[in-house]
């Protein structure tokens, strides 16, 4: 075991940081709008090799040598400066690299530049009413007719549709094979006729999703992904994606280090509340989760680096469910802090800015927030059932089919 | 020995949530979740009719001269049917008065506050979350106080305003006096509402100037916000009961789920039999000197946690419709919220049970 990255990376770590001195923008540049500019330095990371390290250069990425260590180095590097790297969106984090897995090369082409750049946005269609943990179960049709499909039926829960070009959805190809075999991967035109998105209101009071309504919309074939019935693989690919999203251990650490801030601004009584022993023992209870994250990711990391995962297979199911409970130890340990603020309401500001927690009332909104991932890309007992029947080899339910 | 509720007792809470179920639909308490106003007048005109607003007042003023257990029978019930009206801060303010007020006083505010013509409110939060007659702060000079006050619900209704003074003692304030400020707050909960409050000099009668007379009367506030989360946590855990046995994933109800129905059964098992916990502590609030401030304190902070917990699972249980605004949960959940937080947190309230325990 060695810590220490050697002289190459550290070599590697000053470029990425000599790189980041031009974060933030300045002069001329810096009177654009917060979007021009961070889109005009990830296209200067880009052509640096720092940003989309792994993605071709002929899909717009970097194009560089895959290498973990490297890819490490500027996650911490560019989080550190605060700058802009690669996009956590739906288009760059899950549809991206899906496709790089599974596209055809014109969809390569077509879709993995926008979605990189942030140009085209992206949605997730595959929850419906009646199928959510039950996914395989959806409805929505498919039907195929000359050189289209035919989409008919409605997606629920769908983040971001209001304000998204294109969703990579699940629809029902197949209606005469077994559930999970019927299922195809669309890649879908919000802009096509027949389809009417309409927000919901989420218990935070801001406008996370959508309800998405489909009347005969047209798909070329050409933009199933995978072959047609094949969706559900390609989809369990886009949701490994997803989770890793959720679980990464930089957002908890963020999110712990606020939890110390507002310690060490509130008040109890006479004196800050992080010099109460309660508080104190709490944190130090909390970063124990925090830290174990951490370190746990740096161990799945070097096993993959070594291609020997056989030790934290386990590890990386628990990802999510780790991080989605530990984010709830933080809010609830934030929202304690708070004592008489927490009976304020988020403000519009708080929903719209919902990134980094600095108000009372941001927290407040971030306190609820939390019990949402908790539910999205699988609710939690869905991930106990993962870790119990794929981590641990425990029978399934006697009702439940094989899935 | 007899740990139960009179016919009279069970007959009060069958009589408002009567009235409730007949007179507050879902339907009216989404809408006023939707509108900008916490308060329903009409409402709460309704439950003063049933003598609601007058339960803690002596008899002689027109009350129904009742003690703590009773208002937290109907806090109970209020807080089950989320009911956006200010009883509990009502209650207390008048119940402040009856005990200390002068009989000038009381003849000219009771009568009324008991008939619900006159609305009584309370004003005991600071910055900092400090709700302790320990640590307030305003100033009281020649019958004026100066200073401001956080958190005051249905401020801009209320007639009287009982508010708590450096020192610990409590002085009451009327509507439209000189130098008061009243500013909304944007609360969690919509069917409380929140405001800051200012006193610039503002006249005032004083109640008491030691903390004796506020700390009796948080205890009482302490309880009743025990029994409305305790009664918004069994009607969540009744609703998510519910949708566990009609909501179907793989072909069977979620319910049928051992996992589902163990985690029902332990939210049951956490809340249910915290309703003797507050019994108890309304009960020692007029019998039990010795408990009458601790045990009130107990129980807020422990019904407190557990109902928010309990409300935070039930949303996990709702799956995607938990976590939107149309679902009914998130009422419950800001109600249960409320009642943690207002008038002492857990945590600050059981720094009190260790002191008052002599630890
Ligand atoms: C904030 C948010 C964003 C979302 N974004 C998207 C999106 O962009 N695209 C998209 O397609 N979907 C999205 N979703 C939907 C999400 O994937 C589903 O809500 C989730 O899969 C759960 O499905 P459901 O809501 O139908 O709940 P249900 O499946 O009905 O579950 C209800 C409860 O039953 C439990 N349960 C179900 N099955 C079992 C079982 N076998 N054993 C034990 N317990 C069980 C669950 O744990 C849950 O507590 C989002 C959801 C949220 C909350």
């Amino acid at each position: 075991m060695d810590l220490e990255y050697g002289p190459a990376y550290r070599a590697y770590r000053e470029t990425v940081r000599e790189f980041l001195k031009g974060w933030p923008l300045e002069g001329a540049e810096s009177a654009l709008s917060q979007i021009e500019q961070e889109s005009l330095f990830r296209r200067r990371g880009i052509e640096a090799g720092f940003v989309y390290r792994n993605m071709p250069r002929e899909y717009g990425g970097a194009g560089q040598e895959p290498d973990a260590l490297k890819d490490q180095i500027v996650l911490e590097e560019f989080h550190r400066a605060n700058a802009p790297g690669d996009l956590r969106s739906q288009g760059a984090g899950l549809l991206a690299p899906t496709l790089l897995e599974f596209g055809t090369e014109a969809q390569k082409q077509r879709f993995i530049p926008a979605a990189l750049s942030g140009e085209e946005a992206w949605c997730q269609g595959y929850s419906e009413p009646g199928s959510g943990s039950d996914l395989a179960s959806l409805k929505c049709q498919g039907r195929a007719e000359g050189d289209s499909f035919v989409l008919t039926g409605q997606k629920i829960w769908t983040s971001n549709a209001n304000a998204a070009d294109w969703m990579f959805g699940l629809f029902r190809t197949e209606p005469e094979k077994p559930k999970h075999a019927g299922i195809s991967y669309l890649l879908v035109d919000m802009r096509s006729e027949g389809i009417d998105v309409r927000p919901l209101k989420t218990l935070t009071g801001g406008i996370e999703f959508n309800e998405v309504f489909f009347d005969e919309v047209r798909v070329p074939m050409e933009n199933l992904v995978g072959a047609r019935g094949q969706g559900w693989g390609v989809s369990r690919a886009t949701l490994i994606h997803e989770r890793n999203l959720i679980g990464s251990s930089s957002m908890l650490r963020d999110m712990f280090s606020d939890l110390v801030e507002l310690a060490q601004r509130t008040r109890r009584g006479e004196c800050p509340a992080i010099e109460d022993a309660g508080v104190r023992r709490k944190l130090a209870e909390i970063e124990g989760y925090v830290c174990t994250q951490e370190a746990s990711n740096m161990m799945q990391f070097t096993a993959e680096l070594k291609g020997d995962v056989s030790r934290t297979m386990r590890p990386m199911m628990m990802n999510k469910l780790y991080s989605t409970d530990t984010t709830q130890r933080i809010m609830e340990c934030a929202y304690d802090l708070l004592g008489g603020e927490g009976l304020l309401g988020p403000t519009e500001a708080d929903i719209r800015d919902w990134m980094r927690n600095t108000t009372s009332t941001g927290w407040v909104e971030a306190y609820l927030f939390s019990l949402g991932p908790a539910i999205a890309g699988g609710a939690s007992n869905i991930q106990l059932n993962i870790i119990g029947e794929r981590g641990y080899g425990l029978p399934r339910d006697l009702r439940l089919p094989a899935g | 020995m007899d740990f139960g509720l009179s016919d009279e007792q069970e007959m009060l809470q069958e009589t408002v949530k009567g009235f409730l179920d007949q007179e507050f639909s879902p339907a009216r308490s989404r809408e006023l979740f939707n509108s900008a106003s916490s308060h329903d007048g009409a409402l709460w005109n309704g439950l003063c009719e049933m003598g609601v607003a007058g339960l803690v007042i002596p008899e002689a003023f027109g009350g129904g001269g009742l003690s703590a257990l009773e208002l937290s029978l109907v806090s109970e019930v209020l807080g089950a049917a989320a009911a956006p009206v200010p009883f509990v801060e009502h209650s207390l303010a008048a119940r402040a008065l009856a005990r200390a007020g002068s009989a000038d006083q009381q003849a000219r505010w009771l009568p009324a506050l008991a008939e619900g013509t006159a609305l009584g409110t309370v004003a005991f939060g600071e910055e900092g979350g400090a709700w302790g007659p320990r640590s307030w702060s305003v100033r009281v000079e020649d019958q004026r106080i100066w200073g401001e006050v956080l958190y005051v619900s249905c401020a801009e209704v209320a007639d009287l305003m009982v508010v708590g003074v450096e020192g610990g003692g409590l002085v009451a304030v009327e509507r439209e006096s000189p130098g008061l400020k009243i500013q909304g707050l944007e609360g969690l909960d919509r069917t409380r509402s929140l405001s800051r409050v200012e006193f610039e000099g503002v006249p005032c009668a004083v109640l008491s100037t030691t903390p004796q007379l506020a700390e009796e009367t948080l205890a009482v506030g302490h309880v009743a916000l025990a029994a409305d989360g305790f009664g918004a946590a069994t009607r969540l855990l009744d609703a998510t009961v519910e949708y566990a046995k009609t909501r179907e994933q793989f072909g069977q109800s979620i319910a049928q789920f051992q996992a589902v129905k163990h985690q029902i059964a332990r939210l049951g098992l956490e809340i249910e039999p915290t309703r003797a916990l507050w019994w108890h502590a309304a009960y020692a609030v007029d019998h039990l000197p010795d408990h009458a401030e601790r045990l009130p304190a107990l129980a807020k902070s422990h019904v407190g946690d557990r109902a928010s917990a309990l409300a935070r699972m039930a949303v996990e249980l709702h799956g995607g419709l938990g976590f939107t605004w149309e679902c009914d949960v998130q009422i419950w959940l800001k109600r249960i919220l409320f009642d943690r937080g207002y008038l002492g947190s857990p945590e600050s309230l059981r720094e009190d049970c260790a002191r008052l325990g002599g630890w």
